[in-house]
């Protein structure tokens, strides 16, 4: 467990693309799946994913299956930091 | 070549090996698919659907995503002389279960003959038809002959008058409730006719390079007939790939040396914002001489944006154009001059908001820039008028209405609404604009619509889903769009009125509604506010005043 990638993410989702600054998401909510993050935005969270953490995810990547919740995409960020 | 079908057979005899269109795909290679490919598996569907009693004249639904199928279905509905309509394929975030029941809906009103999807869709199509139905046969693509006996030219499709009908449209209003425009083959070829004057399409040169949906008017007509049935090259991509991955657009015009695309305003702010320069190494842009801002408010902004950011890949400054459409004109109604940037208006901010007139604003008054939307198209009448259907003078505000040789047929099987559009022969648009020197301005919209990124909204459909949330009353909600400047399109406000007072609890209200609006609708709702009762704006009828509700967020709330 990485003590910064969840808030910067977090932090990054609710203001920049759900538009509620100070909002708290669980580690397991589904953020792609349920429609909280809709495909126009997904492309937003790949740059500042790349920009911030050094992490390239590919667009065809872009997917529920790749990462849902804030917990997966974090193990998938320290996946590839390796 | 009175007909599609007479069309598609020209191409297929006379230069079967020529690309008729470009098949890309995220992670494989180009597709380049030839017209006796096209011609080829059209048939084969022709005779599958022929096989399975499918009648001409019959409507067939097809549902799919981006996928080569779904060109073949629809060309082979057209070879049989059976009336195709695309529709929007279920989504990762819409609930199956809402998906359905438009489904079930769309299915009462236009009564189709067939269903044509894939083998894991056919479940969901099924539950669709269950009870008492027009629907024939499901027909999935498993099920369709490999080879066709004859391609040859007898399909009962030649056998079409141009001015039957030749496809229906379906694109806006609630999935379940939408308004299927039913276009002649007539219409169509007009329209492309008009269309290609006003852009000096030229077959030899131009190369049509789309994201667009096919169930989209642009998409349809821009994106697919009109190079299809001109015999000019078409590079498509699915919406899905374009939308992880906006620079693979530039790619593509660059690869294919692409002259023509049409996009919807917040593409531009979009491909501005999310395309990074090191996935352009190389890209190069010259060849691009129209793209055309079509199918929501057309903002002057969005170029300037645009167009600093590719302009180093040699985007040429006059690009940029804009058109005026909808799909019961075929598609488009304006389109704007080519080789110069369309004109913009600086407009008295003050007049335009009191008096709905745009005059010109001088030195140091607040103002606001419009962008043109171009003269009409050859075929096209266009005129302005007020609500007592009385012409207003240029510059004055008015409902837009127009009358053409490409117009529906009608609304299928909505007799009733296809009346009320038509007054003396004019077709009322619903939005509002101004004429000068010949140019429309379009400036907002009469009826109840919010355009989210190119898609029809209508705000009383999403609170009557709002309704559907344990805790919101009837009555209680009101919706309504608001301009963002950083997309470049609309964003969806929603209020409701409640009498929790705990701030959690309200929290929660608001996060449910979030939810529900996103699973049920095509949207991602992300503005919802909790007021306290009796803050809603209603008219004297007790309607709700979404207007009026907007204009009070703006001042209180945002």
């Amino acid at each position: 467990m990485n003590n910064e990638i969840i808030p910067l993410i977090n932090d990054f989702i609710t203001s920049e693309i759900l538009s509620q600054p100070g909002r708290n998401l669980s580690i397991d909510e589904n953020l792609i799946s349920s429609g909280l993050i809709d495909s126009l935005s997904l492309v937003d969270i790949s740059l500042f994913v790349e920009d911030n953490f050094q992490v390239v995810i590919d667009d065809t990547e872009l997917n529920a299956d790749t990462f849902d919740t804030l917990k997966e995409l974090e193990a998938l960020i320290l996946s590839r930091q390796e | 070549m009175s007909t599609f079908s007479h069309r598609l057979w020209h191409y297929f005899q006379n230069d079967p090996e020529r690309v008729s269109i470009y098949l890309q795909e995220a992670g494989k290679d180009d597709y380049p698919l030839t017209y006796r490919n096209l011609y080829q598996r059209a048939a084969a569907y022709a005779e599958t659907f022929a096989q399975e009693g499918i009648e001409p004249g019959e409507v067939i639904v097809l549902i799919f995503d981006y996928s080569p199928d779904l060109l073949y279905a629809f060309w082979g509905a057209v070879l049989h002389g059976a009336i195709p309509s695309i529709l929007p394929f279920l989504t990762e975030k819409l609930t199956p279960e809402r998906y359905l029941s438009d489904l079930t809906t769309l299915i009462s009103v236009t009564r189709p003959a067939a269903i044509v999807t894939y083998p894991n869709f056919e479940n969901v199509v099924k539950k669709a038809t269950d009870s008492e139905t027009s629907v024939r046969a499901i027909i999935i693509t498993d099920q369709i002959i490999s080879t066709p006996k004859s391609a040859h030219s007898r399909y009962p499709g030649f056998e079409r008058s141009p001015l039957d009908i030749v496809l229906l449209q379906h694109s806006s209003g609630t999935t379940g409730l939408q308004k299927g425009v039913a276009l002649s083959h007539q219409s169509i070829f007009n329209q492309i006719q008009s269309l290609s004057t006003a852009i000096k399409l030229d077959p030899k040169r131009d190369v049509i390079v789309s994201w667009l949906p096919l169930y989209h008017d642009m998409g349809l007509i821009a994106g697919f007939l009109l190079p299809v049935l001109c015999g000019l090259p078409l590079v498509l991509m699915s919406p899905f790939d374009w939308a992880k991955a906006p620079y693979r657009l530039m790619k593509a015009v660059s690869d294919y040396q692409g002259t023509i695309t049409w996009l919807p305003n917040f593409a531009y702010n979009f491909c501005a914002r999310r395309v990074r320069s090191r996935y352009l190494d190389g890209v190069d842009l010259s060849s691009w001489r129209s793209i055309i801002n079509c199918s929501e408010p057309v903002r002057w902004e969005s170029h300037q944006a645009f167009y600093e950011s590719f302009k180093e890949y040699g985007l040429a400054p006059n690009t940029l154009q804009t058109s005026y459409a909808m799909a019961e004109n075929t598609f488009g109604v304006t389109q704007s001059e080519l080789n110069q940037p369309p004109r913009v208006e600086k407009v008295d901010q003050e007049y335009f908001v009191k008096k709905r007139v745009a005059r010109s604003s001088k030195e140091g008054k607040p103002f606001i820039n419009i962008m043109s939307s171009g003269a009409p198209l050859n075929n096209t009448l266009v005129r302005v008028q007020n609500q007592d259907g009385q012409i207003v003078a240029d510059r004055v505000i008015g409902e837009i209405a127009i009358q053409s040789d490409c117009m529906l047929s009608e609304y299928y099987h909505r007799p009733g609404i296809t009346g009320k559009s038509l007054q003396d022969g004019w077709f009322l648009t619903g939005d509002y604009g101004y004429l000068s020197e010949g140019e429309i301005y379009v400036t907002g919209r009469k009826k109840d619509l919010i355009i989210v990124g190119g898609k029809n909204i209508y705000p009383r459909d999403l609170e009557e889903l709002i309704y559907e949330i344990p805790g919101v009353h009837p009555g209680r909600a009101a919706v309504f769009g608001v301009f963002n400047e950083k997309s470049g399109t609309e964003d969806i406000v929603v209020i409701v009125e409640s009498e929790l007072i705990d701030g959690n609890d309200r929290i929660q209200l608001a996060d449910e509604i979030r939810k529900h609006v996103t699973k049920n609708s095509p949207i991602a709702l992300r503005f919802v506010e909790i007021v306290i009762p009796k803050w809603i704006v209603k008219t004297s009828s007790g309607k709700i005043a979404r207007k009026a509700n907007k204009e009070k967020y703006l001042a209180e709330l945002s």
